[in-house]
């Protein structure tokens, strides 16, 4: 196990570095230098503009600008923003809670609906329900979820007026932030009401981005659950005259979810590209809404590191995902 | 009884043709028929669209801005699908909509997918730090959630329509070069390669011509797929203002562009956005078919 683990984290290294790199040249590429971009429409002297350029270390080899870059990230210092002058990380940080909110939330919908959908579906095989799940859950996996959040709007919160139409919680409630996650802010502040607006500000988004990954969650279970119910342990099971939902839960399900958890990790990637979407629409203040604003301003700096985090986040999780897999699953430790 | 081994003999098909079989194998699904009519509907409406559009995507009738449909109250025949806020017929644009979608799926799956397979045959031909290096990139690649690597690449580039595409192109990269390697490795030690080196055939033709097509059908596969995900991104990048800019009718900027009027005229969002699920949906559905069809192996 200890060399499984070792192996997985070594192999997270190159690729961690090709982020960096990338991340590097994407101010790099960008026409223009950063100085040029400061100077705006006058233009600058030659003789400032070497002095500018050799203060920023912008003179220097690239090889010898990227190893300076890689040391401040390594450090923690991913720049600061041009429109706010804030450092870019602890805009990021403070604003990470609430994209996890909402992505759990996302996640805790399409789990609990896209996995007995998938079950289901495998247990009725051929029926209407299946067809049904199967159908909804292409759909699901075909929709563009910035339209899909508009419906939702214009059908939850125009129409029947159940739900806010954006932000985190009603302006009324002047929320003191400790941890960041809405939900449990508002609960610490005491009152009900602004718990209840916060919930009632969550339900929508989430709904939002969860429609995808509860599409595939939905399909994955049902191809893994009909998989295990071919397998002769589960013959072996109702032979032996157990309860139907025994051997489905029990049996059937525990290896069946296998695959499914693989798969359920996978979807934080998409969940965060997600987030850029679902954030925009529903102004909700997360990283997403800032990366969007961040390149819409050109906040260079921003992008950068945002785009920098979020993939050193999906690498993480998707170590975690290796790893927790090689618990599950003895047998991928030794392949 | 002549007669019935007659009839028997005459009921057995004629040894059935590679695209007959295909046919049969691809026809049993009735998801995949349906996405294969909604794709050839498109991609007639998208060739016809001149002839086809009741008015020109771009005419602003400014009488008669915001018309509902022609079945709700106040709306007219003369604009089926309503106006926009300006007074363009949204029929209209969302046909020359459907022009742009497609070219975009082309054109971004086309460059991914040239390069991808050369990329993906070179890795998996030479194999050592070729092989390394280019697949280590493309794992970097996939570490970024696409429409963030999208997004990034629009970042360097500048919003607009082309950019958005080499973006995507950039972003369907991975899949065609992972896909091509793993191919060319597994057809690389058979006795067909072999022997058509033995027989003197140089590297490129081994590549190209022997190797390659072989491994053609899941790239079919992933290559129909690819063009769900590229119109999907290029709606998503036009909706975040960084691809198609208006007056494109491209749907994820028209529906963008609209989002004000949501309220008071719902059709201006809702039809771009049907528009772009039903597209999408057609090419999972032909794409679901053809993986069923042509590559058993990768059915889930």
């Amino acid at each position: 196990m200890f060399t499984f683990l070792l192996r997985r984290v070594a192999l997270i290294v190159p690729t961690f570095i090709g982020v960096t790199v990338l991340a590097f040249a994407l101010i790099r590429l960008i026409p223009g230098d950063p100085v040029e971009n400061l100077s705006g429409e006058r233009g600058m002297d030659p003789e400032r503009r070497l002095r500018l350029l050799h203060e920023f270390g912008l003179d220097k080899p690239l090889p010898v600008q990227y190893g300076e870059y890689l040391g401040h990230v390594l450090q923690g210092d991913l720049g600061t923003s041009l429109t706010t002058h804030e450092p870019v990380l602890t805009e990021f940080l403070t604003l990470f809670p609430a994209t996890i909110e909402l992505a759990f939330f996302a996640m805790i919908f399409a789990v609990g609906i896209g996995l007995p959908a998938g079950i289901l579906a495998a247990l009725k095989r051929n029926t209407v329900a299946d067809y049904a799940v199967m159908g909804v859950s292409l759909t699901g996996y075909s929709m563009p979820i910035f339209w899909w959040a508009l419906l939702l709007i214009l059908f939850f919160s125009v129409q029947l007026g159940w739900t806010p139409v954006s932000g985190r919680i009603a302006v009324q409630f002047d929320i003191p932030t400790a941890t960041g996650f809405m939900l449990i802010d508002a609960l610490r502040s005491g009152d009900p009401g602004a718990f209840k607006s916060a919930v009632s500000h969550l339900i929508l988004p989430s709904i939002a981005l969860g429609t995808i990954p509860l599409a595939v969650i939905a399909r994955m279970t049902r191809s893994s659950m009909l998989e295990v119910l071919r397998e002769d342990y589960v013959r072996t099971a109702r032979a032996k005259g157990l309860p139907h939902w025994q051997v489905v839960l029990v049996h059937a399900l525990r290896n069946a979810l296998i695959p499914v958890i693989t798969v359920i990790g996978l979807q934080v990637g998409l969940l965060l590209s997600g987030a850029i979407l679902t954030e925009t629409i529903f102004s909700w203040p997360g990283v997403g809404n800032w990366l969007i604003h961040g390149v819409q301003s050109r906040d260079y700096p921003v992008v950068q590191g945002g785009i920098l985090l979020i993939a050193t986040i999906v690498i993480l999780v998707n170590l975690i995902v290796d790893l927790l897999y090689g618990v599950i699953n003895p047998r991928i430790r030794h392949a | 009884m002549p007669e019935a081994a007659a009839s028997a003999v005459s009921d057995t098909p004629a040894v059935a043709g590679p695209l007959r079989e295909f046919w049969q194998s691809y026809a049993q699904n009735r998801g995949a028929i349906i996405g294969v009519t909604l794709v050839l509907l498109l991609i007639a409406l998208a060739l016809g669209a001149d002839f086809v559009a009741p008015h020109p995507p771009n005419e602003q009738y400014r009488e008669f801005t915001l018309t509902p449909p022609m079945w709700d109250e106040g709306g007219s025949s003369r604009f089926v699908l309503g106006t926009d806020p300006v007074g363009r017929d949204m029929l209209s644009r969302l046909i020359h909509g459907t022009r742009l979608s497609l070219v975009i799926g082309f054109i971004s799956v086309a460059i991914s997918l040239v390069i991808g397979v050369t990329l993906g045959l070179v890795a998996g031909y030479f194999r050592g730090l070729t092989e390394t290096v280019i697949m280590r990139l493309m794992d970097v690649m996939l570490a970024l959630p696409s429409l963030l690597l999208a997004i990034a690449v629009v970042a360097i580039l500048g919003p607009g329509l082309a950019n958005a595409m080499y973006a995507i192109a950039i972003v369907l990269l991975p899949h065609y070069v992972r896909l091509t390697r793993a191919a060319v490795i597994a057809e690389a030690g058979k006795e067909y390669v072999a022997s058509s080196k033995i027989a003197g055939a140089g590297t490129w033709r081994l590549m190209f011509n022997t190797i390659l097509p072989n491994c053609t059908a899941p790239l079919i596969v992933q290559a129909t797929l690819g063009f769900s995900s590229a119109i999907l991104d290029a709606a998503a990048l036009g909706f975040l203002g960084l691809g198609a800019q208006p007056p494109t009718p491209e749907w994820g900027s028209m529906l963008a562009s609209a989002l004000e009027f949501i309220q008071r005229a719902p059709w201006v969002v809702t039809y771009p956005g049907l528009a772009i699920l039903v597209t999408v949906l057609a090419f999972n559905l032909m794409g679901d078919g053809l993986r069923d069809a042509l590559d058993p192996k990768l059915k889930r």
